[in-house]
């Protein structure tokens, strides 16, 4: 590779290493880039996810065949669920913001191992390819769901093997990606940014880095045992081969219930950065919300049993999970406090990036208060495989981890492009996203608690009222995404020029260009205060 | 919790119902407070109304606090989650009726200690029930909404029961609750509870198959094959399910598949007698392998006849 002379006081943008702009985008060992590559690809396969979604409300606006053949309904929501899970929102904040920001935010120029971040973005590339292989390959798109559970999947006749060979391969990109970032937030801090003078979405990710290196591993053997079972009739987990199926689900939600917390965990750092920006004050319990985050990153990996309270466990294994689970929700809920408690007293600039963080606080009260109802044993039996469920997850991943995702895109926006958005757009976006919301996912609850169960193509009439407003829901919700996704795609054309700190924030991404340059800094800042430290 | 009437249908009702009410009732006046002071919040210190923001580092008093009071209310749900859940726990009373609910995809077939076969789950009102969960070939759940019974059905672990006693009389939902693949959502029958008289004069009578009498021709052989679930999977107006169609079968030519090699055949008696017992020996071209499971010692000689009998009609 040629070194052309690098202007280092030009935005990233306009450094170019090579002729092609192709080229210039996946070549690039900037961090920057590579968070940009991660955004755009999980926005594309958050597009035919969400579009898949509303297929499925579509059909369930009444009972019967609607627009699809059951066939097509389960294979719809098992692409559904390995997108949005293992494409979208498990690299998500991770890939996306902290590839950008936790270098800047630290005071780096880049994370440790640049070239490992631009391998884990090709290997995310290669294992998202594989996985859609599993669309077009063999006889029909897997219909398995996203957890693949056995020994249905060995039942099968769909395509599965490409589906699990993607995810194995996605398991690394997420691997390598939490090293590069342990690595990065020991070693190259800023001078004088001891940890307790560390942002907390850099805290967050630091939490949520261990768990992708230590949890990861496992769902990759995991799948490889499907693999190995599904290729070479090794009696693993199919009962028929002398295998266990349960087995199969220990092993997955031993990776799987963590996973929830690589997926909350950033998003919960994001708002802890965008409320004391927006409140011009700094954060209510500061360590407090570090404590709960490495205690959520902790209890997070003995809590994976509640979801198999049906499964056949022990009465032991019950109470025992039951009270574990109970006790993770501790730290979520401290955090909760905190955050309200800044509000308290701030001089409050009432900005988009603010309406989405407020936006999270609702959703994931909401999605944190019926993961009670599913940690207690009596109840959760009862609404176990319901749509209570998928109504309980939809508000904690995408109430909770996407609306963090929303409100880092617009609070971020300005400093990534170098551009505004347009607020009023922003403001019909955000309020149809809450009312559609609210009006999918809530009649689900109430579904689920009069026994629908989830994964259902068609159900008896007492469950249509529900449902048709779900599906009402989900089209104000979609069209509200759209509004939202355009304008930021206009704005980042055409967009007004943006001011270097538009929110007033202190944190030191505010103190560099907007967009950076290459090596974001001129000279490598000196860290005296706090993250939030506000007094003037 | 949607039906007041239902609150007795079972012995696990009120523990469950109870426990849903303390944490939902926690979990709203939670949700409310904190959404109400958050928009007071953001109204009473909006920078028009507070233009200089105080600078509070926090409070280990308020951590203290708001620590230990939602432990103690979490400990409390727990408490109620677990107790709601006891009268289930452990081995079932002594008198307990055992019923062995078969699933497989997509029927459920319950036994009875007498031998007796059905679709539907009949249980006597206020007697202690047991039910072993049994599955042929994937995971599969048992759920009576009615009475906040679950449990999954795995194959390979026939040790898995359920026991509670139902307390009222009627029909209830009964679903399978575990995605099977492609019918999971038409998975579904009914617990039927009867007085113990009623109950036993019916368990009494253990006539394997009952023909209605002035029934259309093969009628009965139609109640057969919904009791073991044929209808599932192969539909009886020629539209394409996961296996053929029994309309226009009986005694046509069919081109079926035997290891690799294709084979014209006629699906005559002992055609029809083979594929229900060797299901995957010979399979109808154009269709999928391994799915269906044999129905060795399920039936009788008597009861395949009277399945022929229906085949003939269609």
């Amino acid at each position: 590779m040629a070194e052309p002379t690098i202007n280092l006081e030009q935005s990233f943008y306009e450094v170019k290493n090579y002729k092609s702009p192709i080229l210039n985008w996946i070549l690039s060992t900037d961090h920057k880039r590579i968070g940009l590559l991660y955004l755009y690809s999980i926005m594309t396969f958050f597009v035919v996810g969400a579009l898949l979604g509303l297929a499925m409300k579509l059909e369930l606006i009444a009972p019967g065949k609607t627009i699809m053949e059951a066939q097509t309904y389960n294979a719809a929501f098992t692409f559904h669920g390995i997108i949005m899970i293992f494409l979208i929102i498990i690299p998500g904040l991770p890939a996306v913001f902290g590839n950008f920001l936790l270098p800047i935010m630290i005071g780096a120029k880049d994370v440790a191992f640049p070239k490992l971040n631009l391998l884990s973005w090709w290997i995310y590339v290669l294992g998202a390819i594989v996985a859609l292989l599993s669309q077009v390959m063999g006889d029909g798109p897997p219909d398995t769901g996203w957890t693949f559970y056995a020994p249905y999947s060995f039942k099968t006749t769909s395509t599965v093997l490409p589906a699990l060979i993607g995810a194995f391969i996605l398991g690394f990109s997420s691997i390598l990606t939490g090293l590069n970032f342990i690595v990065t937030i020991h070693r190259m801090r800023a001078p004088g940014m001891t940890w307790l003078k560390m942002p907390l979405f850099p805290w967050t990710l630091y939490a949520t880095a261990w768990i992708q290196l230590l949890a990861t591993p496992v769902v990759g053997i995991t799948l490889l045992m499907v693999i190995a079972e599904k290729m070479f009739q090794i009696g693993f987990f199919d009962p028929a081969l002398g295998g266990d199926p349960i087995l199969f689900q220990h092993l997955f939600w031993i990776y799987s219930h963590p996973a929830v917390y690589i997926m909350i965990l950033p998003a919960m750092g994001v708002i802890s950065e965008v409320i004391p920006t927006f409140c011009q004050k700094t954060i209510f319990g500061y360590k407090a919300i570090i404590a709960s985050t490495l205690l959520i990153a902790f209890v997070g990996y003995f809590v994976w049993g509640h979801h198999m309270y049906t499964a056949g466990m022990s009465d032991t294994a019950l109470w025992l999970f039951s009270l574990l689970t109970f006790l993770v929700a501790i730290p979520s809920a401290i955090k909760i406090f905190n955050w309200i408690a800044t509000l308290y007293k701030g001089s409050i600039n009432l900005e988009i990036p603010l309406y989405w963080a407020l936006g999270f606080l609702f959703l994931f009260m909401i999605g944190g208060l019926t993961g009670l109802v599913l940690g207690s044993v009596a109840t959760d039996v009862y609404v176990h495989d319901t749509s209570f469920v998928v109504a309980h997850f939809h508000f904690v991943m995408f109430g909770g981890t996407g609306t963090g995702f929303f409100a880092a895109l617009h609070y971020w926006f300005p400093k990534m492009y170098g551009k505004s958005y347009d607020n009023t757009w922003a403001k019909v976006g955000f309020w149809g996203f809450i009312i559609g919301f609210m009006m999918l996912y809530m009649p689900m609850f109430t579904l689920g608690m009069q026994g629908m169960p989830r994964r259902y193509f068609d159900y008896l009439e007492q469950f249509h009222g529900g449902n048709i407003l779900s599906s009402f829901g989900a089209i104000i919700l979609i069209a509200s995404l759209a509004i939202v996704i355009i304008n930021l795609v206009t704005s980042a054309k055409r967009g007004k020029k943006a001011p270097k700190n538009p929110w007033d924030g202190i944190t030191l991404e505010w103190q560099v260009d907007s967009p950076p340059t290459l090596e974001n800094f001129e000279t490598i800042p000196v860290v005296e205060k706090g993250p939030y430290d506000y007094k003037k | 919790m949607i039906n007041r009437e239902l609150i007795d249908a079972s012995n696990l009702v009120a523990g469950v119902d109870k426990a849903f009410w303390v944490i939902l009732t926690i979990s709203f006046i939670f949700l409310i407070g904190l959404t109400i002071t958050m928009l007071y919040f953001v109204y009473k210190y909006n920078k028009k109304r507070n233009p200089k923001a105080t600078q509070i580092e926090g409070s280990i008093k308020l951590e203290i606090i708001w620590t230990t009071i939602p432990l103690a209310l979490v400990l409390l749900m727990f408490y109620y989650g677990w107790q709601g859940y006891t009268p289930v726990t452990g081995d079932p009373p002594d008198d307990a009726m055992e019923v062995t609910a078969v699933a497989r995809m997509w029927s459920f077939q319950f036994q009875y200690e007498n031998g007796k076969k059905t679709d539907t789950l009949y249980l006597p009102k206020d007697k202690p029930v047991k039910i072993n969960m049994k599955s042929l070939d994937v995971i599969h759940g048992l759920f009576i909404p009615a009475f906040r019974v679950k449990s999954d059905m795995v194959p390979g672990r026939d040790d898995m029961f359920r026991w509670f006693i139902p307390h009222l009389e009627g029909k209830f939902d009964l679903f399978c609750t575990e995605y099977c693949g492609l019918s999971h959502s038409y998975m579904y029958t009914s617990a039927v509870v009867m007085p113990e008289d009623k109950f036993n004069e019916w368990y009494k009578d253990t006539t394997k198959v009952v023909i209605p009498a002035g029934g259309k021709p093969g009628q009965a052989g139609l109640g057969v094959m919904k009791r073991i679930g044929c209808i599932a999977c192969h539909s009886s107006d020629g539209s394409r399910l996961i296996g053929p169609s029994f309309k226009g079968l009986y005694n046509q030519p069919k081109v079926v598949i035997i290891g690799k090699e294709e084979k014209e055949i006629t699906a005559d008696d002992e055609y029809i007698k083979r594929s229900i017992f060797e299901p995957n020996a010979e399979i109808v071209k154009g269709f999928n392998k391994g799915l269906m499971l044999s129905y060795k010692d399920q039936l009788t000689d008597e009861e395949i006849e009277l399945i022929i009998e229906y085949l003939k009609t269609l």
